[in-house]
């Protein structure tokens, strides 16, 4: 699905990624771990066209997207969230998933009919799936920040996607949202086929939900492989389980 | 979801409806500020395109009316082509230059993208004031003949009107359609994705849009518009001179949106139509209107940020509850 070969980024003289290597199988959950800084952020806007890697290759179903913008790449079928809250503020929940819809489906070269209805039913269904039925008609800005992140994984999975990369999907939440919210998300992932890669710092959520789990540390893989193995790892207990408990 | 009662009203009709009857207001003054009124209320809508819908800011789209302006100018003068087929020239040609000058400003972003939309305008301002030959240089292009109207002699009422009332009908019909285009194309998915893009024009390129591209084709439906005002306002301005490009022109329907209120489609009609009244009004007690303009504005700016339709709506909105 997708393979991440050798990325790497430096801002000025300082390596935010080096190197990294990556390979993530359709329909598995993956996740990045790593403490603050490690560069999951970054090697996530590597992959999403939103940063261009100083080397590598990102590859994904076999085509290499390493220089694609990042609106063709989501047409490609990858979305992604981000770590800190990136909706459309301005326009309602409704509004926000249905111009992802409108936008992703090539609907916006059409400048005469009507956009109040378009995809209303499958924009509904959305809303009801990741628990904003009732909010549809507020101001994306007025809202929660929890419910703005499921706005931004709303308009995330209009996006139709093959691949989902969250950064920190939780970030902010309390304890209970944060569980909602992976329990959401794993659900979504069984219907829809997803593949998932996601980074956390929640480490009961990683280990409960990923089947391969990647930790980064100073932009550096450290370790690699299923919960078990990454748990087991020497290194990775001492410089980052370690670090947290 | 059902769409609020204040945008169900056809409000393009009922404007067009409640301006039928100026000319016969028994003054020939008042037909003049209205048709003043209605062309460069489109002027300023065109430009609300890119600064309310899209979130652009543009220093140069006096540009747009200019070519607009000296196109169909110069058809209808030296080479006696007809009116509409000259003014729709005139939206084409501004369209086609706001595609040109659009490729490269799109490339830019914030005030640099406003920077290079006022440089083109300054040479396309360069251009009216410098080719003798074709636009007439500095004395731009007089006496613009008015569009064929004895068509018009076998209309009840209007037959019988004077030439200037009569052109004010055109110009109302034809500024008329151009709102109900614009007000299409603001609701269509379109116009959606153009809305996404002010928002958050980085979020936008992760749903989908090619940003650059919608940027460009808002730059360019804009343009045309602007052309479209301006080719009009070039007639009713009896000549086409190389002002209509400078940057003063340019910040004109900036202020008239910015007074009316970039949020609402009409924002900028109502802007215009309070500038151009208010000046008519001040200029008749003093000199000073620029320092008027100018007060109104600040105060306008830290006390009604919304401009005069954002305020309006705020307050009918507070007096009748949430769902006004
Ligand atoms: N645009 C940038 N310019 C310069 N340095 C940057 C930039 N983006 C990130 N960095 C640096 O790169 C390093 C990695 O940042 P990144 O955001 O990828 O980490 P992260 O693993 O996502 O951390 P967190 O857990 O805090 O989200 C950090 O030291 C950060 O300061
Ligand atoms: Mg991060």
């Amino acid at each position: 699905m997708l393979e991440v070969e050798g990325v790497s980024k430096r801002f000025g003289g300082f390596v935010a990624v080096d190197a990294v290597s990556l390979t993530v199988a359709k329909k598995q959950i993956a996740a990045v771990i790593g403490p603050n800084g490690a560069g999951k952020s970054t090697f996530f806007n590597l992959i999403t066209g939103h940063l261009r890697p100083d080397a590598g290759r990102v590859v994904l179903e076999g085509r290499d997207i390493t220089a694609a913008p990042p609106h063709r790449i989501c047409r490609m079928g990858m979305g992604r969230s981000f770590q800190r809250t990136n909706i459309f503020p301005q326009l309602t929940v409704f509004e926000n998933v249905q111009a992802a819809y409108i936008a992703h489906r090539g609907r916006g070269t059409n400048f005469w009919a009507s956009s109040a209805a378009l995809y209303r039913d499958e924009t509904t269904a959305l809303l009801q799936q990741v628990g904003l039925a009732d909010k549809a008609n507020e101001a994306a800005s007025a809202l929660s920040h929890g419910n703005q992140k499921q706005v931004e994984l709303g308009i995330a999975l209009a996006c139709d996607p093959e691949i989902l990369l969250l950064d920190e999907p939780t970030a902010g939440m309390s304890a209970a949202e944060t569980r909602d919210s992976i329990k959401l998300l794993q659900h979504l992932a069984e219907k829809f086929g997803l593949t998932l890669l996601f980074t956390e710092h929640d480490m009961e959520v990683v280990f409960s939900i990923a089947e391969k789990i990647m930790v980064l540390h100073q932009g550096r893989v450290i370790a690699e492989g299923t919960p078990d193995e990454v748990q087991r790892n020497a290194e990775v207990r001492r410089i980052y389980l370690g670090e947290r408990k | 979801m059902t769409r609020p009662l204040i945008n169900r009203i056809p409000w393009t009709l009922i404007v067009f409806l409640v301006l039928l009857p100026v000319p016969f207001l028994g003054s020939r003054f008042y037909t003049f500020v209205a048709t003043d009124i209605v062309i460069l209320s489109l002027f300023a809508t065109s430009l609300n395109l890119l600064l309310g819908t899209t979130g652009l800011v543009t220093f140069g789209h006096a540009a747009y009316f200019s070519i607009g302006a000296y196109t169909t100018a110069l058809l209808m003068k030296n080479l006696g082509f007809p009116f509409l087929p000259s003014w729709i020239a005139g939206g084409l040609m501004a369209a086609g230059f706001a595609l040109v000058f659009g490729f490269f400003c799109v490339r830019l972003t914030k005030i640099y993208f406003a920077m290079l939309t006022l440089a083109f305008a300054q040479i396309v301002w360069a251009i009216c004031f410098k080719w003798n030959d074709v636009t007439g240089g500095e004395q731009g292009l007089p006496n613009v003949p008015y569009p064929g109207l004895d068509w018009m002699e076998v209309l009840p009422l209007i037959g019988d009107l004077r030439v200037s009332d009569k052109f004010y009908y055109v110009a109302l019909a034809l500024v008329a359609l151009c709102y109900a285009a614009l007000r299409r194309i603001t609701l269509s998915p379109f116009g959606r994705v153009l809305t996404v893009i002010r928002d958050n024009p980085e979020r936008a390129q992760f749903i989908g849009v090619n940003v650059r591209l919608y940027e460009l084709a808002a730059f360019m439906v804009s343009g045309a518009f602007a052309g479209l005002s301006g080719a009009l306002f070039g007639i009713f301005n009896r000549g086409v001179f190389p002002d209509f490009a400078f940057w003063t022109k340019s910040a004109e329907p900036l202020i008239m949106t910015i007074l009316g209120g970039m949020a609402h489609f009409w924002g900028p009609a109502v802007g215009a139509a309070a500038l151009i009244l208010l000046n008519q009004q001040i200029t008749s007690y003093t000199e000073y209107w620029p320092f008027v303009l100018g007060g109104v504005l600040i105060v306008l700016l830290f006390v009604f940020p919304g401009g005069i339709v954002g305020t309006l709506t705020k307050l009918g909105r507070r007096i009748g509850g949430r769902d006004a």
